[in-house]
């Protein structure tokens, strides 16, 4: 009687704990383990994707500290992608993103050793896109989710071989739409059509990601491959020239706050890769709110003139009151900064 | 075997309790429902990141009082802000601190409605060019009050409110900032009684090139107490306010339909107020759609007071005014540049105790800093536009 009385009391608790948490909130949208999704067969750590969950990767990457990432997307049985015009997606509701951050022991050797880190699930709910971070656990059989965000100790060898150690920080529920967000509304940034439109290895072959997509019936109406934008890889000099791949770096490390739309448009700076105007691309622009983000610089872009430039100082910048972005980094990206510096120094004035 | 110091145990019992504050306020932040009240318990607490408020309505945050719970940020690793408001609705913060951020203390964009009452946003180092730049930062926002505030040492602008519209500014506290007040290409604002001192500059009104909204206008600025402002400029170099003059007291750059009226004024060794154009800042204007002239200002019955002294010599305009006017710097001045598209210029009538001197840089742009060469007028009479203005009065709350 007694123990029963105890086990009433503790459910009561629970509900009304739950009631108070979940009541008209988000969490209704997320499940608490990512293994109940069953986005993956076998062990959850190899990410075998079931049928229905495509895997698919982006020309251009945003820096997340050397984080490598798989992504895989998942559509609601009978329903497509909607092509627009401006080379973005329309998405059905209850499509998801999948986009799992790892850590190889060695950046040099990307498939051994390899530290899951967390999932982030990006879900259109008829409330709009949802952020939802999952970190996994250290025996590495599945993730929780972690609405408030985690700080993790990450350590790896970089390119160079030497050791780097940092806190990787997990963003919150919130901070995921500090990124994912035009006109107030949040939205994917990866599945675009000029990020996607480029080969994949998939099981059974390489193929065009767009070409595999419109096979598979996932998308309505794309026109032709040969009309489709694609943004280069910043990281493989064959595939653009100099301006081409920093812009491509800076489309996807920037633009999604530096737009007109999205909270960077406060400082009137836009980097979209389809921005053509100087100024607004920061060329001789003076800052308007970097506060001592301008590091004693008086314009954002001076050409032939990295080392004057605002851009190159908060690039290079891990101190959180200047760096830019302001999210999801602790390192220093050398490999961008060098590629964005040598567009600013070959720029004409 | 030595024993464990017992210190250590406590830092780390500590570093447990804060963390865990941390991540339960950013918790409710995130799960919180219309109606809620979020308290900010009692105490200085750690935080390391930025805490953010995002898509929420009807949401009150609130202290036991500004000294009593304080958010310190010395020990920030991530994040621009203390704490980052964004795409909500109806939020008041209140009876709380926000200590040390590495950016800006508290942030708010693309808010309507939002009320900071005694909140205080401070570095405690003293002005430094290391602090972060906005105290309390409403930008882009609908329906702004900020009243019973305090700012204290913003490298930037302690209270600042950016393209926004339908302002109050009141009963607020700004000093050792580099701007205790600015009002920045934002529509209807009221900024009264206001305590702005020992600040590099008093109140700014400022419109600026390049920005999303892009005009101002309809500013009152009014019945402040407005002194002592003579703080050096520790703005990092680069930002538009390093060119504020140590030594203002109210400065309108390139704003029309502004109105400075009952305002004490007083020493502030430099500008008593300064109107002037975005030709002074010397910087190229490159946004076809920016007016860079003042028009529509009016200036009157405001006192103002100074003690003989040199304006500052940091600057070529406050060397100009040392030589030409030594100890006694007038307390209007104005660069000349109206606006030729607009009938209506500077009004200024009915100041106690002020003197006025035009700049007249178009004519003297080649040779202005020359106090030689340069004909400057002091002839206030061009600027009495006969207008009968109505006296406001206000009561403390």
């Amino acid at each position: 009687m007694n123990s029963i009385l105890r086990n009433a009391w503790r459910v009561a608790f629970l509900l009304f704990i739950s009631t108070f948490l979940f009541g008209g909130n988000p969490l209704k949208y997320a499940k608490p383990k990512l293994s109940d999704y069953g986005f993956f067969k076998g062990r959850m750590e190899d990410h075998r994707p079931v049928n229905g969950v495509i895997p698919y990767d982006v020309s251009a990457q945003l820096f997340s500290d050397y984080a490598l990432k798989s992504r895989f997307i998942v559509l609601p049985k009978g329903h497509q992608l909607t092509y627009k015009d401006d080379g973005s997606f329309g998405f059905p509701l209850e499509s998801i993103l999948i986009k799992t951050f790892n850590y190889p022991a060695d950046l040099r050797k990307p498939k051994e050793n390899i530290r899951l880190m967390e999932t982030r699930l990006l879900i259109h709910t008829p409330e709009g896109w949802m952020g939802f971070p999952y970190v996994w656990n250290a025996e590495q059989t599945d993730a929780f989710l972690e609405i408030a965000g985690e700080r993790l100790d990450a350590s790896f060898v970089n390119f160079s071989g030497e050791p780097e150690n940092l806190i990787y920080s997990v963003p919150n529920f919130n901070q995921c739409k500090g990124c994912h967000v035009n006109q107030n509304k949040m939205v994917p940034i990866g599945p675009k059509v000029r990020l996607l439109n480029h080969d994949f290895d998939y099981e059974n072959g390489t193929m065009n990601q767009l070409k595999k997509w419109s096979e598979l019936d996932m998308i309505e109406e794309l026109p032709p491959l040969t009309e489709l934008p694609h943004t280069p890889d910043y990281d493989d000099p064959n595939d653009g020239s100099v301006a081409e791949r920093a812009r491509a770096w800076i489309d996807i490390n920037c633009a999604h706050c530096h737009r007109l739309g999205a909270p960077g448009e406060t400082s009137g700076l836009f980097l979209n890769i389809e921005e053509t105007n100087s100024t607004k691309l920061g060329v001789l622009k003076p800052p308007i709110a970097a506060g001592r983000g301008s590091g004693d610089l008086s314009h954002t872009i001076v050409p032939g003139h990295p080392d004057e430039s605002i851009m190159v100082y908060r690039m290079e910048s891990t101190d959180p009151g200047i760096m830019m972005p302001e999210l999801g980094r602790k390192l220093v990206h050398k490999e961008g900064v060098d590629l964005v510096k040598q567009w600013i120094k070959e720029m004409r004035p | 075997m030595e024993k464990p110091k017992p210190i250590f145990a406590l830092l780390l019992l500590l570093n447990v309790l804060f963390a865990s504050i941390e991540k339960d306020l950013q918790t409710q932040f995130i799960l919180a429902a219309p109606g809620d009240t979020i308290t900010v318990p009692e105490g200085i607490h750690p935080i390391l990141g930025t805490l953010s408020i995002e898509g929420k309505h009807d949401l009150v945050i609130r202290g036991a009082g500004m000294d009593k719970s304080i958010l310190n940020y010395a020990n920030q690793d991530e994040g621009a802000q203390g704490i980052s408001i964004t795409n909500s609705q109806n939020i008041t913060l209140e009876n709380f601190t926000v200590q040390d951020s590495k950016g800006d203390a508290i942030k708010a964009q693309y808010v309507e409605n939002i009320i900071f009452r005694y909140v205080k946003a401070e570095w405690t180092g003293g002005p430094k060019a290391t602090n972060g730049a906005y105290g309390l930062y409403p930008v882009q926002c609908e329906n702004v009050l900020i009243e019973h505030s305090v700012s204290i040492g913003a490298s930037d602008a302690g209270l600042y409110v950016g393209q926004s519209n339908n302002i109050v500014v009141r009963y607020n506290t700004a000093y050792d900032n580099v701007a205790g007040i600015e009002i920045e290409n934002s529509n209807n604002a009221k900024v009264y009684e206001n305590h702005a001192y020992n600040n590099t500059g008093g109140i700014l009104v400022f419109d600026l090139p390049d920005l999303v909204q892009k005009k101002g206008g309809n500013v009152h600025v009014f019945s402040n107490l407005i002194e002592h402002n003579n703080l050096f400029n520790f703005a990092p170099p680069g930002n538009i306010v390093g060119k504020v003059l140590p030594g203002t007291g109210i400065l309108i750059l390139a704003c029309s339909d502004v109105h400075i009226y009952q305002n004490t004024i007083r020493n502030n060794k430099s500008v008593g107020t300064g109107v002037v154009s975005y030709f002074m800042t010397e910087e190229a204007i490159k946004d076809s759609l920016y007016n860079p002239y003042t028009a529509d200002v009016h200036i009157y019955n405001n006192e103002f007071e100074r003690w003989p002294g040199f304006p500052t010599l940091d600057y070529d305009v406050g060397k100009l005014l040392a030589v030409k006017y030594g100890r006694n710097t007038p307390d209007i001045i104005y660069d000349g540049m109206q606006d030729p598209e607009n009938t209506h210029g500077l009004c200024i009538q009915d100041n106690e105790d002020a003197r006025f001197t035009d700049l007249d840089i178009e004519n003297n742009f080649e040779e202005w800093y020359s106090p030689f060469l340069s004909n400057f007028s002091e002839d206030m009479s061009p600027h009495d536009c006969g207008m009968k203005h109505r006296m406001v009065s206000t009561t403390k709350q």
